[in-house]
């Protein structure tokens, strides 16, 4: 008998809808969803001016989620779209299902069928490998000769992404966006004589590779490696820190926990329900979580359950707002979902992208102007040193040391604190909100944290 | 694979059958002008498990198949993956590949390629492992029994967690330089997590043990011995206070210590590194890199370890490799591009997550060779430092620096344990540290663990004795 596979390179969501419908019946499902998607990626690397690596790749995949006579829930992924690949999927989530957790039961989002907000995300032609290349290539060879210290540039990469994908769940909720994304690396290594080797980087997205700031990645990328160079040891002890948007946005992500009732339900969270409208920042202290932002490149229009993305604020005059949802942790609470869920059988909750801003605290703050400050430029390790549950971070980071209006690279440093010190300890902003790929923030500059140096 | 492991053994197994298959495409390419064709096949059966509290909360199976197509030519090399095993799909993937390196599959076949020979099957005698494994309700009990140990041993628990991983490979390896090879990989990982809270104090701490080839693990799994010295440390921790910060001696305990070689320095001994030109190391096989105490081993061969293989992810058996010799630099881990950009030998160190990901030298089962010293010896030695006894995860830089973070750490003052610290980050630089490691105490052990790098997400096994390092920067407060 054939095994009809679907084509991989696109979705057909009714001829899925009609296959899981036979296939549900077939094994007694009384209800179900599904998530599904496929991608084509292109992606070229370079090594002093010869191709290094050059990939591609075409995924799918699905994850079906089924309910069984109880009314309990069991889940499978896979990436085999055959039509016995489908049916071993669904025939393995009913099996689950017989695990699933009686005290929460999952449903189908009440907001799966409402109507989502525009997205401006063009379809752009792919670029094709070749054209990524010389154009890489090219990004390679600029970069390189801008500083002679400046002498491989090891981590680099073009790449280019059509997608799709689909929601679709057995109450007839239908959702489907496709989407195209490029991004582009570029982190230098510099080195010079006698002294230890420096590196730093940038990165740019866009919808389609023929739109990607290449030049503006050279420039970032160069200028943060030569601004490395010259560097110093930096003394222990505390000091007032400047957080790039990329540093202060990686931070704040570390710590979503804090806003996420996924987390605060498991009790892993420093949130808790009565934490709601109390403070939890200096009083002039904006954060939203907004996937819609005209800046999130690759914007999802809806979330793992079919809710449409929205703007939300967490954080509004220093008090805590609001908290991310799924359908159940919205169900506990009592509110409507927000769109941040995936596809569970305990469901995740995630942010998407966050708008940082303030409305106050000390004016006229000046990083290239300040006299004993550590300019924060980005952080390391994340993954190890963030304690979210507790509320702790020792971090290494690369920065500056401003004194007299004078930046000197810092040699080896971490700083440490505590989320929620730091978010009480935050002075002011500087400059206008620069959007990066995981959000929208300003300079945020915070007194007291405890720096670690190599002297 | 759930109750009845079945699901992915309903279908056509990777075996001699896939041999016409295999050679019609390894010919094509060669025919193209590819130097050397590579087909890597996987299928995939997993399952995850979660217990919070006294309920099974998750239970997340994943099937999976694909194939990964790579072309070399001289040392560039196109890669393409893709979930499509019929003819069509192969070919098509096998056509970008070529088209990457301006290379074109010609309407006739006519290559040197003289087919391949008869299947190297590692995976022979692996074909009950997945049927061996626990039924998920056998695991769903046995991790339940892991959280109600948590509650019996620990205090002030406000989260008590166990999870169980099961991840099933079979892969199928060929080339155009006559590899055939199959095998059968199964890991299994389980680990708890508990958070404690009492007032304003907090500590979050987990453990985590991890084998391969070994269907029976979870079942001789010892829940209660985990349990209680899981809630042993947590209970210490709860009240710890920050670290000073500074630079100190510190003792790193055996075991996952181990991560501080696989960050500081492994990462640095992989070809990837040497092609990148981003390991300090590159020039200095034959040389003096770290302290005469150390002698550093990276193998594939340790029974039932998370990293151990019977073959790499490019069909060649694993090796045990001498990295560094009584100080001295004696080689590098190597794969199939490695060898061909570096020079430098495979050492069956190819390794990858899946086939999504092109092969990269990675490391398996790394570790420091044991010392002539007793653990007590090298607490003697130390006035003032830290004692690191577990650690958590840690990264490495372009430049060879290095961190890792410390997740249960005590101060030693005048050779002896005093007071419990948290918070602690240790950063420094691989050519720095290295010559630090200057005592190896003779209780050597292993840890399962992740590596994420250039090739995915990969099983490894850290170790190491007790050893001292004279002074590294403690990142605190």
């Amino acid at each position: 008998m054939a095994d009809h596979s679907l084509d991989t390179s696109r979705i057909d969501a009714s001829r899925l809808r009609g296959r899981l419908e036979d296939l549900a019946h077939g094994l007694a499902i009384p209800q179900w969803d599904l998530g599904a998607a496929c991608s084509t990626d292109t992606s070229v690397q370079v090594d002093r001016g010869e191709a290094k690596q050059l990939k591609g790749a075409q995924r799918s995949s699905i994850t079906v989620r089924v309910w069984n006579g109880d009314g309990l829930v069991g889940i499978t992924s896979t990436s085999d779209l055959s039509d016995g690949g489908l049916a071993r999927a669904l025939a393995s989530a009913k099996e689950a299902s017989a695990f699933g957790n009686p005290d929460d039961k999952p449903a189908f989002s009440p907001l799966s069928t409402a109507p989502l907000a525009p997205l401006e995300q063009p379809l752009c032609p792919p670029q094709g490998i070749l054209t990524l290349l010389g154009t890489l290539k090219e990004a390679e060879r600029e970069l390189l000769g801008r500083h002679a210290a400046i002498t491989t540039v090891p981590y680099n990469g073009l790449a280019e992404r059509s997608s799709e994908r689909i929601y679709l769940n057995s109450a007839g909720a239908s959702r489907h966006q496709k989407l195209t994304t490029a991004s582009v690396y570029l982190y230098a290594r510099a080195e010079e004589t006698g002294r230890k080797p420096r590196s730093s980087g940038a990165v740019r997205l866009a919808y389609g590779a023929d739109s990607l700031d290449v030049a503006g990645c050279i420039d970032e990328a160069a200028e943060r490696t030569i601004r490395h160079l010259d560097y110093a040891p930096i003394e222990t002890g505390y000091y007032t820190c400047c957080f790039s948007p990329e540093a202060f946005l990686d931070l704040i992500g570390a710590f979503s926990s804090l806003f996420n009732a996924r987390a605060v339900l498991d009790g892993v969270s420093l949130s808790t329900r009565e934490s709601l409208g109390q403070p939890l920042a200096v009083p002039f202290f904006q954060l939203h979580d907004n996937g819609l932002h005209p800046g999130n490149v690759g914007a999802s229009a809806f979330d793992g359950e079919g809710t449409p993305t929205r703007r939300l604020a967490l954080v509004e005059n220093g008090l805590l707002a609001n908290f991310l949802h799924s359908e159940a942790t919205a169900r506990a609470f009592g509110v409507a979902p927000t769109g941040h869920a995936g596809l569970g059988a305990k469901v995740s909750v995630g942010p998407d992208w966050f708008e940082v801003s303030g409305t106050g605290g000390q004016a006229d703050l000046d990083r290239h102007s300040a006299d004993g400050i550590v300019w924060i430029d980005s952080l390391s390790a994340l993954h190890a040193g963030v304690k979210a549950s507790q509320g702790s971070f020792s971090l290494p980071f690369d920065g500056w040391l401003v004194k007299g209006g004078e930046a000197r690279s810092i040699e080896a440093a971490t700083v440490a604190g505590d989320i929620r010190s730091l978010l009480n300890g935050i002075i002011g902003f500087e400059g206008a909100a620069k959007i990066t790929p995981d959000g929208l923030s300003p300079y945020v500059w915070v007194e007291g944290l405890s720096i670690t140096g190599d002297s | 694979m759930l109750s009845s492991p079945s699901a992915v053994l309903a279908v056509e197994p990777f075996d001699q059958l896939w041999q016409v298959r295999l050679e019609s495409l390894l010919a094509a390419g060669r025919a193209a002008g590819a130097d050397l064709v590579e087909v890597f096949l996987e299928r995939t059966d997993a399952v995850g498990v979660l217990a919070e509290q006294d309920r099974i909360t998750s239970v997340s199976p994943g099937l999976g198949r694909g194939a990964g197509l790579r072309v070399f030519l001289g040392e560039r090399d196109g890669f393409v993956s893709t979930n499509d095993l019929s003819d069509p799909g192969l070919l098509t993937a096998l056509d970008q590949a070529l088209g990457m390196l301006g290379l074109e599959r010609s309407a006739q076949v006519h290559s040197d390629f003289e087919g391949l020979p008869a299947l190297r099957d590692f995976g022979r005698l692996k074909a009950d492992w997945l049927g061996r494994c626990p039924a998920l309700g056998e695991a769903t009990d046995r991790l339940l029994e892991g959280t109600a140990q948590l509650g019996r041993h620990g205090r002030h628990l406000q989260v008590r967690r166990g999870s169980y991983s099961r991840d099933w490979q079979e892969v199928l390896v060929a080339a155009s330089d006559g590899t055939f090879a199959r095998d059968i990989r199964l890991h299994q990982s389980v680990g708890l997590n508990v958070l404690a809270a009492d007032g304003e104090h907090r500590a979050s701490l987990g453990r985590r043990y991890g084998t391969s080839g070994r269907p029976d693990d979870l079942r001789e799994w010892d829940a209660e011995a985990a349990a209680r010295d899981l809630c042993a440390s947590t209970g210490t921790m709860l009240y710890a206070d920050y670290v000073e910060a500074g630079q100190w001696p510190v003792v790193l305990a055996n075991r996952f210590g181990g991560v501080i070689f696989h960050e500081a320095c492994g990462h640095l001994l992989e070809t990837t590194q040497v092609e990148r030109g981003t390991t300090p190391f590159a020039e200095q096989v034959g040389e003096v890199i770290a302290h005469p105490a150390v002698t550093a081993i990276d193998e594939g061969l340790s029974d039932g370890a998370f990293g151990s293989l019977s073959m790499d992810d490019e069909g060649m058996e694993p090796q045990r490799t001498v990295l560094i010799e009584n100080g001295v630099l004696q080689r590098f881990l190597s794969d199939r591009a490695g060898e061909r950009r570096t020079g430098h030998a495979r050492t069956g160190s190819g390794r990858r997550q899946s086939h999504a990901f092109a092969a990269a030298s990675r490391m398996r089962n790394t570790y420091i060779a044991a010392g002539p010293h007793t653990p007590e010896q090298l607490m003697a030695s130390v006035d003032r430092g830290l004692y690191c006894k577990t650690m958590g995860g840690g990264s490495v830089g372009p430049t060879g620096q290095f961190n890792f973070s410390v997740e249960e750490g005590y101060l030693i003052e005048n050779g002896q344990l005093t007071k419990p610290v948290k918070g602690a980050t240790l950063i420094g630089e691989a050519k720095d540290v290295m010559p630090r490691i200057s005592m190896c105490a003779n209780d050597l052990e292993l840890a399962a663990g992740y590596c994420g790098s250039v090739s995915g997400s990969i099983y490894v096994t850290v170790g190491q004795p007790h050893i001292k390092v004279d002074s590294i920067t403690v990142g605190g407060r």
